[in-house]
């Protein structure tokens, strides 16, 4: 490392080390930004990236290991420290208080120009100023609740210029956005760019990020494995090989066999959210037996209480969901459990599974009286259940008794796969089923709904993650703001389905079914 | 009889006492209002009102000084809440047990240093409390002046702090920052805001206006200290801040509800009314609980409200 000249880079990391109790989540990582370039930094969830950016933002300290920002030595303590320093940080998670409007979560960061008076004028009126030459658009005063969440990153990158940000880190920009959005996004980018600011985008999907990078640096299992220049020719296959450390298939065979008969029919849904406002406005939707139907949708346009309305946890106010003929809309749980109806939820660790309980037990979790003898769980039947899921499912763990907490988030999944596969499901509702997984634990997962698709089930699969709906799904729906935008055949146009996610109606093909 | 009770002399008693049986939970609540914004539940508030009533009592009766006594008030407030907040922000305790059990901790203390200070007399020993500050002119106006311009300087000063604590909330940004701390503490710990620092602050700040508000009760309302001297209020004051979603004006509505009905439990006692006593003491507390009851159901409570905050290192 000594041949490097720190002054060429505006940010180099040397030999960093950071542990969390006795795992490594750094080790020994070299990292370095050239001045004004944009830089990817690469890697599968757990891979370390976040870890790595926590450490030059001051959030976390390294036990090894030294920075240089524009040539100097630097300790980063602590985010004020790395602010000082010109180091903006737009976290995947947005760091805003929602209560509270644009300007005050701008002015949080800094040092009032008023002494202990907030200068809210003066600050709203930079914002606006700032935000034009960047070209972006925002009303200062807008609460943070209100704004989708594209603005709310603007707000976020904003903060950090505002800040006086040299370096910009951003965390999984594009994952939450439309392509559209992604698109204004990386205007953004190269403006700053071509005002000599060094950014790092922060991403374990390299195509999103491939045009508009200069260079990518990829990790794995908290070690650096390489830095490679690349430009919009470079193939993602070789890049994914590095991340995962093996080749990677990412061709499933989707057999294009015809869709069934009509199974679960939505109709005229009308669901309100926690905040008693419309989620579900009018929305209606059929799925048929074997056939993967995808909703595409940015995150918080109805689709968890879409997914929670269909499994009886959420009431319907009106409108009607029909599994063949029978009614199910406002029945308890148990009852389209029992019809058939499987639920992969959206967050595994709060409605998926019980963590603190044994696998065993979660396993069972729908079938107690069904694992029971005289109302007491017979335990050698879910022994047996454990291990015939264990091996069906590949699921890494010593024991059935270890608790669910224990396991990395793919074996979880699998987990819950077990469970709501068994007894091959009518309906199966995938809501973002892959989410936060590695590679290996999506592809894995992304092969069992096709398999229960074979098996005649009807999927319906629910993800903000456009290039998994493209993937699996036969037809593809679109929500927005609670409404259905449209039904568009598989493997349709990018461009188009984001137009729809952004409440573009579709004019023509309404019956493109 | 019942021409008698409501007369125009009736009314302007009644509204004037509501006035200064709202202070001893108007001062306490806004105080509340700070570290609940935080994001920390503190339940000792009435333990913390009785170390400042007997502090400030204690400190009055030795020196002579009203002003000493609310200034004790106010400094054992403060230290006492140190305890809650070392408890709930440094140690990331349980807020509703470490509040609870410093209550009862708060109260024990209060009358245990009572007890080796002043003994066990006969007669309770009494302090000349603040007397009724007639404000020139204004108090001379009929009606009004009686009700808002003949009361000790605490309760002025209770009230202006009102606007002084919305002020400090809405424009400062001290006040931002205990709101953020309250709202998202990631976030304002990743734009370098130190978040123990700000909720130490606004659980302190808490301690001081419960602890002066104790004294009020010691040497302003009353001139005596006994073991019961708060009441309650301390209690009451924490779900006024509950049911005023946390906002200062709506705090003093809050006070001055509780005020009124107990204003109108005494006075209708004095006049009488058959009606079991034991009931009529109820009212302010059923009261506040029904209004409670029906406001809290709107109340958006800061995000971080009573969840420890750690930044998950080390």
């Amino acid at each position: 490392m000594e041949e490097i000249k720190v002054n060429d880079y505006a940010v180099v990391m040397k030999n960093i080390v950071k542990e969390f109790y006795d795992v490594r989540a750094n080790d020994n990582v070299n990292f370095l930004v050239k001045n004004g370039s944009i830089h990817g930094l690469l890697g599968e969830n757990g891979a370390g990236k976040t870890t790595l950016m926590n450490v030059l933002y001051g959030l976390y300290h390294p036990e090894e290991g030294e920075i240089f920002i524009n040539g100097i030595k630097q300790d980063i303590h602590s985010p004020t420290k790395a602010i000082s320093l010109g180091i903006g940080m737009v976290h995947q998670h947005f760091m805003l208080a929602r209560p509270f409007t644009i300007v005050e979560n701008v002015m949080l960061g800094r040092k009032s120009r008023k002494g202990i008076l907030l200068d809210t004028k003066e600050t709203a009126k930079d914002l606006v100023a700032l935000a034009e030459k960047y070209k972006m658009k925002i009303d200062p005063y807008a609460k943070i609740w209100q704004l989708s969440v594209g603005e709310q990153q603007r707000v976020e990158i904003l903060t950090a210029l505002y800040q006086g940000a040299e370096v910009l880190i951003l965390d999984e920009p594009t994952a939450v956005l439309t392509p559209q959005e992604v698109d204004g996004l990386f205007v953004t980018l190269r403006e700053m760019k071509n005002d000599g600011k060094s950014i790092i985008l922060i991403t374990h999907k390299l195509e999103e990020i491939v045009c508009i990078v200069d260079e990518v640096t990829v990790l794995r299992d908290g070690a650096m494995i390489g830095n490679v220049e690349v430009d919009c020719n470079t193939t993602k296959a070789e890049l994914t090989k590095m991340m995962v450390g093996r080749d990677v298939l990412f061709n499933f065979e989707k057999s294009n066999s015809a869709a069934g008969e009509k199974k679960l029919t939505i109709k005229d849904l009308k669901v309100l959210n926690d905040k008693n406002f419309l989620a579900l406005d009018g929305f209606s939707l059929d799925v048929h037996a074997g056939e993967i139907i995808g909703l595409a949708g940015v995150d918080g346009n109805g689709q968890k209480e879409l997914c929670e309305a269909l499994t009886g946890i959420r009431t319907v106010e009106s409108g009607e969901v029909k599994l063949d003929t029978i009614n199910i809309e406002n029945k308890p749980p148990l009852f389209s459990i029992k019809k058939g109806i499987a639920h992969i939820p959206e967050d595994r660790h709060i409605t998926g599974l019980a963590l603190g309980w044994s696998l065993k037990k979660n396993l069972i979790l729908k079938t107690f009286k069904d694992n029971s003898k005289f109302g007491l769980i017979d335990e050698k039947k879910i022994e047996d259940r454990w291990e015939k899921a264990r091996v069906a499912y590949q699921i890494k763990a010593n024991s059935g008794d270890d608790s669910a907490r224990d396991l990395s988030g793919g074996n979880q999944q699998k987990v819950i796969l077990a469970r709501e596969l068994e007894n091959n499901p009518v309906i199966l509702i995938a809501n973002q089923p892959t989410r936060g997984l590695d590679i290996g634990a999506t592809e894995y997962v992304r092969q069992k709904l096709l398999d229960a698709k074979g098996d005649g089930a009807g999927v319906l699969l629910v993800s903000a993650d456009l290039e998994e709906i493209l993937q699996l799904s036969d037809r593809i729906a679109v929500i927005y703001d609670g409404k259905l935008m449209g039904i568009l055949p598989g493997g349709s146009d990018v461009k188009k389905i984001g137009e729809l996610m952004m409440g573009k109606k579709l004019e023509v093909e309404q019956n493109a079914k | 009889m019942l021409s008698n009770i409501f007369t125009v002399s009736f009314f302007v008693s009644l509204l004037a006492s509501t006035i200064r049986l709202a202070t001893p939970i108007l001062l306490p609540a806004l105080g509340q209002i700070y570290t609940q914004r935080a994001g920390i539940l503190n339940l000792s508030v009435e333990g913390t009102m009785t170390i400042g009533a007997v502090a400030g009592f204690a400190a009055t009766y030795y020196s002579g000084s009203l002003w000493l006594g609310i200034l004790m008030g106010m400094a054992f407030g403060m230290l006492y809440s140190l305890l809650m907040a070392v408890l709930s922000v440094t140690l990331r305790a349980n807020q509703v047990i470490a509040g609870t059990a410093l209550n009862i901790l708060g109260i024990g203390l209060a009358v245990f240093f009572y007890r080796v200070i002043f003994g066990i007399q006969s007669l309770p020993p009494q302090v000349e409390p603040f007397q009724m500050l007639k404000i020139p002119f204004l108090s001379e106006i009929p009606v009004i002046g009686v009700i808002l311009f003949q009361h000790n300087i605490i309760v002025y000063l209770s009230f202006v702090m009102v606007v002084i604590t919305w002020f400090i909330l809405e424009k400062t940004t001290f006040g931002l920052k205990i709101k953020a701390v309250g709202e998202n503490p990631k976030a304002a710990d990743s734009k370098g805001v130190n978040v123990s620092k700000y909720r130490y602050f606004a659980v302190l700040i808490g301690g001081i206006y419960a602890g002066a508000a104790g004294a009020f009760m010691s040497i302003a309302y009353l001139n005596i200290f006994t073991e019961s001297i708060i009441g309650g209020r301390g209690f009451i004051a924490v779900a006024v801040v509950i049911f005023a979603r946390f906002l200062p004006i709506r705090a003093m509505w809050g006070a001055l509800l509780f005020g009124v009905a107990s204003a109108l439990q005494l006075r209708l006692q004095a006049l009488g009314i058959d009606v079991a006593n034991q009931l009529m003491l109820m009212l302010p507390y059923a009261l506040t609980i029904i209004a409670l009851v029906l406001a809290s159901k709107k109340a958006d409570f800061p995000s971080a409200y009573a969840i420890p905050y750690s930044r998950k290192e080390r």
